[in-house]
């Protein structure tokens, strides 16, 4: 094999624009990187940074708009810029393989995946269909898929999404190509199936000594991924080293803001709150001059940043020779002395129960109406959504869902809200059962006194109208304002609230940046002074800088208005922050529920460690066990008969946890776990998390 | 609906994005003709009165060349005259005003029909969508002309019975894009929000969600209005349009068929006429697709 | 798949029933005008009353469907008035006559219209795809009457080189059927190539293309084998309902041309209230147009392998 010192990737100065009606957008400003064999490499940033306009530069492959304006990108001495169509098709593929970062859109839905592994090697390399078929079949195996035969002859759609994913990975390895690169490869999957693609990459990369350019908006999964980083902000790289000199010495500005923005295990909402960075991300037309930073820094000073540009240059003092950052002042800069906080939040004091749920059970009918079904009288199957779900929430106590998709949590927010009764049991808010009320025959009050900061921030306002107008209707509505000019004044008072210019009011959604959307549709939440706001992982969408601030808003306001917040997500990193106590559900049942420290320290649920596990954490000194889950989410349509995580359970312990359901067994004061391992035997499993004391005690 | 419009709603503000849209439609080369040619009929349907040299109905000068002499009144038949002695172009000109006024009524109540349709269809879904589904599915599946003709020619031929044809063959299909609008846009955040906060269902579906079904359904209300006009011009071609004398450009074409091959110029403009300004719909239609994907 | 065949030729033939019905009452709810139709508008009353015994008009509505539909289900439709013959005798000839109008026209118009979307498709924006883009959609604004006027005086009154009538009095003349197909390949084959159009340039910007190209695979074969197969699913539903749609050109233009085929046969039976012709050319339109619709429905699943295995 070749030199593990020998030079695969070399770009250089590569500037990428762009050309659209309104002129030459620079996307991609003087980006430079060296890419050695088996070596690889983390492309991080936000969205809109440019990095996979360099992935899709390395390939070649700009679209009819892009085209790179200057520098070049050199792969095994050779210039890609100057090959021939010809010559480009045989390095595709070939030599250069890609990993996309949705595998149903990747993956063509009418070939069968056999065929479509086969093209590979039959394309590039002269070999039998035989022949291609075994190597297909190999790799399909060796991409850790069950049964490879079966696969071979399946369509896309007929495999779930991680299989997919893999199924893509293969392809990209089958002609054993020298350099790799990986677009958001696991974004669009839930977290313990990416954990093990992260695996699988990692593993496959050193069996054949493939070089990886991974691109990702994740620190944690560069951190995980990689042997060095590349940190782009706003087209341009701010800052490059290895994992750990970056990691532990983050000396951009920017770079060390974004650690201040992700909910890292030392990180409290009271103690320790996350330092959003202020501002937004700049449109590439309307980059500042000098820095393309400065506006959003704390350490700007004019003259020293702009207006002439940034070189990037060498750090020293880190052990590092080739950890350089875009910053005129980075050594000016002492992060470490910046951090004590200036702000320190008060806790919370919590109240009265204000949620209680009982015994709460919603199934959905699905009718099967083919002809064997009505045969059989089995006709109607029951989607069990949510299962028996038991547990209360107190005034000004945020509580978190956690789950993957398909646990059953959304469906539990439309009961909540009133799209959905519920089919056994009981909900009461503020003591009144709303199990069974629909949302027409609440009172406005009521309405008022239960709101939703939803997902999507494209999706939660209406693009048809203003801003103003939507707030207005929903202060109008819960009958909180008599007139017109009372609604109005609340409504500017609102947007103060949430931190953004009264003069939005007028602008309708499509002008506002995500960040700004979701500050709407948090204003738009409390406008009827709630009781209690549901947030359905309202900063998932969002870009880590920005979700920071938007986090720290929800939280600031509940503290003011004393309001009970369940908040809904996957990510247990913001869930740990965040939240007082926390359910975690699985196929629409709870496996574990508790305080945080509970849930986060021994005795766990096997799934509640798996899923500690498996989230990625940006920080180097934080060690973490290993736990992988085979196989994929059941299938809310066929669930496991006992346990519902016994197909995947590594702790399984045998035919009892197939065919029982697990009662739920309780640990002191609110702690349960629903698990047929004893609560003895659990309290003896390791940790899943060590932080060191160190930072613990920061 | 007053009070989920902007804080301080002014006419100008309107006026402006009026404006704006228009801008917009300048991008489009093929939109501007479209425009271009549609504004021309509309023009000389309103100003019918005064552009047109003679009365179509009184008879001149039979059978004149295009560009012949009014030997009698003085003036110049552009465009000819028929067997009757009456003008071409006047009759072309008048006959703009029955296609435009016929066929936008027409499009107007199929859109109605079918907008509250598809709407009760995807917003409720259920046994609505299932009853108003099969409906347009067996309306839609009988050959439109040949439901057409039994129909007119069961019920007799008038404007009004033109018009309610049109209506009952066309609202199951703007039904079906409707729904297939509302199937996805009933899915939406803003859609749950205006739910959650106690919304009537009517206030959804017409507030919330029509709205932003608008840019589908102007490019298809385009193409269809063009699809009316030959449906009106093919009835008056076939006999079954509007009753005579009124100059209608279809029946204009089946009158003179006969004498097609002996004078041309009878058939061949009304037929430009009606071409031009399907044309001119099909490209504004076209362009708008073409502007509302780019955005 | 089976099942879904069954189901739906299940649904088909509940549509046809469902439209019989509403067909007979239009057509048939009142007997007096019937009788008036058959029997002309001079006949008496008595002369009427006494159609009316002798053909079971006098029986209950729901009895004179059901024996109405079980003559149809034989093939009885009843007499012509106009041609004084079983409608039958007059309608299958003239059905003939427009199946061979129909194929000719399909067999011009698919091939030039798939080739024409494909390569239009391939390339969105690019001065090929304009070409052809503006071209369909000129073709489509022509009324079939009014290209038909233009061809007929281009061809026939000026070239002379084609007949322009079409008649065939003398037995089947292809040069008769020249004008005719021309007509209606002109006004279709742009409402399918842009169909196909529209799906193919989809299918190019897809993600699974790109995948395509970066295997690096030689263009011709991202194309055949990648493109192709799925951006002509779209188009073959298109297609398949434009039977339906022939239906109704062959109206248009077998009037304009006295092309003595099914769509003259439907209108000259209207414009003579020949009733019973009507209603079995109705029902014919009908049964092709559903026929072929339940034909696309089960053509697309077994094409989509998405819908197939599910």
């Amino acid at each position: 094999m070749t030199d593990s010192r020998d030079t695969i990737l070399e770009i250089r100065d590569l500037c990428i624009s762009y050309f659209t009606r309104a002129g030459e957008i620079p996307a991609v400003i003087d980006f430079s990187l060296d890419l050695r064999a088996g070596e690889s490499v983390g492309l991080v940033g936000e969205s809109g940074c440019g990095k996979s306009t360099v992935a899709m530069a390395i390939m070649q492959y700009m679209g009819s708009n892009g085209g790179i304006v200057g520098g070049s990108i050199k792969f095994k001495g050779r210039d890609l810029g100057e090959l021939g169509d010809e010559e480009l098709r045989r390095l595709r593929g070939k030599e250069i393989s890609m990993v996309y970062q949705e595998p149903m859109a990747a993956l063509n839905p009418s070939l069968t995946i056999g065929r479509q592994l086969m093209e590979v090697p039959l394309t590039h390399e002269n070999v039998s269909e035989d022949e291609a078929r075994q190597r297909a079949i190999a790799m399909l195996s060796d991409v850790r898929l069950p049964d490879p035969e079966r696969v071979m002859d399946a369509y896309p759609h007929q495999i779930s999404g991680g299989q997919q994913q893999r199924v893509v990975i293969a392809m990209a390895l089958l002609s054993n190509p020298s350099l790799l690169l990986l677009d958001e490869p696991t974004t669009a999957l839930d977290v313990t199936v990416e954990a093990g693609i992260v695996e699988l990459v990692a593993d496959l990369s050193r069996k054949y000594g493939t070089a990886l350019l991974y691109i990702s908006h994740n620190l944690g999964l560069i951190l995980e991924t990689c042997d060095r980083v590349c940190v782009m902000y706003s087209g341009e790289v701010v800052e490059e080293g290895t994992i750990d000199s970056l990691f532990t010495w983050p000396k951009h500005p920017y770079t060390h803001g974004l650690f201040g923005c992700i909910p890292l295990p030392h990180a409290d909402k009271n103690a320790a709150p996350l330092v959003p960075i202020r501002g937004q991300l700049p449109l590439p037309h309307e980059r500042p001059d000098g820095c393309n930073f400065g506006p959003r820094c704390d350490y700007f000073q004019d003259g020293a940043c702009a207006p002439a540009n940034v070189a990037i240059q060498t750090v020293t003092g880190t052990g590092d020779n080739e950890h350089r950052v875009r910053c005129n002042r980075w050594a000016d800069i002492d992060h470490k002395a910046a951090i004590p906080q200036g702000i320190v939040k008060p806790p919370m004091d919590v109240g009265e129960t204000v949620l209680e749920v009982d015994g709460m059970k919603k199934y959905y009918e699905v009718h099967d109406r083919s002809i064997g079904a009505m045969l059989s009288g089995e006709s109607v199957k029951y989607v069990k959504a949510n299962e028996a779900l038991d547990f209360a929430a107190k005034r000004g106590e945020t509580l978190a869902i956690v789950g993957e998709s398909g646990c059953g949590k959304s469906t539990f927010a439309k009961v909540l809200m009133g799209l959905e009764t519920v089919t056994e049991g009981a909900v009461r808010l503020d003591g009144k059962e709303i199990g069974n009320e629909e949302v027409q025959s609440r009172s406005p009050e009521q309405l008022g006194s239960l709101q939703m900061v939803f997902q999507n921030p494209n999706d939660t306002l209406n693009p048809s109208h203003t801003i103003g107008g939507q707030i207005m209707r929903v202060i109008r509505k819960f009958g909180v304002a008599n007139t017109k000019a009372e609604a109005r004044d609340i409504m500017l008072r609102l947007l103060d609230t949430v931190k953004l210019p009264r003069d939005f009011a007028l602008r309708r959604p499509r002008q506002l940046s995500g960040g700004q959307k979701q500050r709407i549709g948090i204003a738009r939440a409390f406008a009827g002074n709630p009781s209690m706001v549901i947030a359905d992982e309202p900063v998932s969408a969002l870009d880590v800088s920005v979700a920071a601030a938007v986090t720290e808003l929800l939280m600031d306001i509940q503290r003011e208005h004393k309001t009970t917040l369940l908040f809904i997500s996957h990510d247990l990193s913001v869930v740990r922050y965040l939240s007082d106590r926390i359910v975690v559900m699985y196929l629409g049942q709870i496996m574990e529920a508790g305080t945080t420290d509970d849930v986060f320290s021994p005795p766990y649920h096997p799934y509640t460690e798996a899923l500690l596990s498996a989230v990625p954490i940006a920080d180097p000194e934080v060690e973490k066990r290993h736990i992988v889950l085979e196989g994929a989410l059941p299938s809310v349509l066929n669930p496991p008969k006992g346990c519902p995580f016994v197909t995947r359970c590594p702790r399984k312990l045998g035919a009892i946890c197939e065919n029982e359901r697990p009662a739920v067994q309780k640990d002191g004061d609110g702690h349960a776990i629903a698990c047929h391992i004893s609560l003895d035997e659990l309290r003896k499993i390791e940790p899943v998390i060590k932080v060191p004391e160190r930072q613990a005690a920061e | 609906m007053t009070d989920i419009s902007a804080p301080a709603p002014s006419a100008g503000s309107a006026l402006l994005r009026a404006l704006k849209s228009f801008a917009l439609l300048r991008e489009s080369g093929v939109a501007m003709v479209g425009a271009g040619l549609v504004g021309f009929w509309i023009l000389v349907a309103i100003f019918a009165p005064l552009v047109s040299p003679f009365d179509p109905l009184a008879t001149l000068q039979p059978l004149a060349k295009p560009g012949a002499d009014y030997v009698k009144g003085g003036g110049t038949f552009l465009l000819g005259t028929d067997l009757l002695g009456r003008d071409i172009l006047s009759r072309i000109i008048w006959g703009s005003r029955t296609v435009l006024i016929y066929a936008p009524l027409a499009t107007l109540c199929a859109y109605t029909v079918g907008i509250i349709m598809g709407l009760a269809a995807g917003y409720y879904r259920g046994w609505i969508d299932d009853v108003l589904s099969r409906l347009s599915d067996i309306i839609l599946s009988f050959p439109v002309l040949v439901l057409y003709v039994i129909i007119i020619a069961t019920f007799g031929a008038s404007g009004l019975n033109i018009v309610l044809a049109i209506t009952f063959a066309s609202a199951p299909g703007v039904m079906r894009i409707v729904r297939g609008l509302v199937l996805d846009l009933r899915n939406r955040d803003y859609v749950a929000a205006a739910q959650t906060r106690g919304e009537s269902s009517w206030y959804i579906m017409l507030v919330e969600i029509l709205p932003n079904a608008r840019g589908p359904l102007i490019v298809d209300a385009c193409l269809r209005l063009g699809y009316v006009i030959i449906t009106i011009g093919v009835l008056g071609f076939l006999g079954l349009g509007l009753p005579p004398p009124d100059p209608d450009w279809g029946g204009m074409i089946n009158e003179y068929r006969g004498m097609a091959m002996s004078f041309p110029h009878m058939i061949v403009f009304p037929c430009i006429a009606i071409s031009s300004l399907i044309l001119g719909f099909n490209l504004l239609a076209d362009g708008l697709r073409e502007i509302s994907l780019r955005d | 798949m089976l099942i879904f065949i069954a189901k739906r030729i299940g649904a088909m033939i509940l549509t046809m029933l469902v439209v019989s019905i509403v067909l007979f009452l239009m057509l048939e709810f009142s007997p007096g005008n019937v009788a008036t139709k058959v029997l002309g508008p001079y006949s008496s009353e008595e002369q009427r009353q006494l159609w009316l015994e002798q053909n079971g008009y006098l029986e209950p509505l729901y009895v004179r469907y059901f024996s109405w539909l079980g003559n149809f289900a034989v093939g009885d439709f009843g007499d012509s008035i106009r041609f004084k013959v079983p409608v039958s005798e007059v309608l299958w000839p003239r059905l003939g006559n427009t199946a061979i109008l129909g194929a000719a026209t399909f067999a011009v118009m698919i091939p030039l219209s798939l080739v024409l979307g494909v390569l239009a498709g391939m390339k969105e924006g690019a001065k090929r795809d304009r070409i052809i883009s503006t071209t369909s959609i000129l073709t489509t604004s022509v009324p079939e009457f009014a290209s038909a006027v233009f061809f007929s005086l281009l061809f026939v009154f000026y070239l002379g080189w084609l007949p322009g009538t079409s008649s065939m009095v003398d037995g089947f003349a292809f040069k008769e059927l020249i004008l005719p197909v021309l007509v209606l390949v002109v006004y279709d084959f742009g409402y399918v190539a842009r169909m196909t159009r529209a799906s193919m340039a989809e299918v190019m910007t897809s993600h699974y293309i790109r995948t395509a190209i970066l295997k690096g695979l030689p263009y011709k074969q991202v194309i055949l084998r990648h493109a192709l197969r799925n951006a002509l699913i779209a188009p073959f539903t298109v297609i398949m309902l434009q039977i339906n749609w022939l239906l109704s050109g062959v109206i248009v233009v077998e009037f304009f041309f006295a092309y003595k085929g099914f769509g003259a046969l439907l209108l000259e039976a209207s414009l003579n209230q020949d009733i019973f012709v009507i209603e079995a050319c109705a029902m014919v339109a009908l049964f092709v147009a559903v026929a072929s619709q339940t034909l696309a429905d089960i053509g697309y699943t077994y094409l989509n392998p998405r819908i197939r295995f599910s």
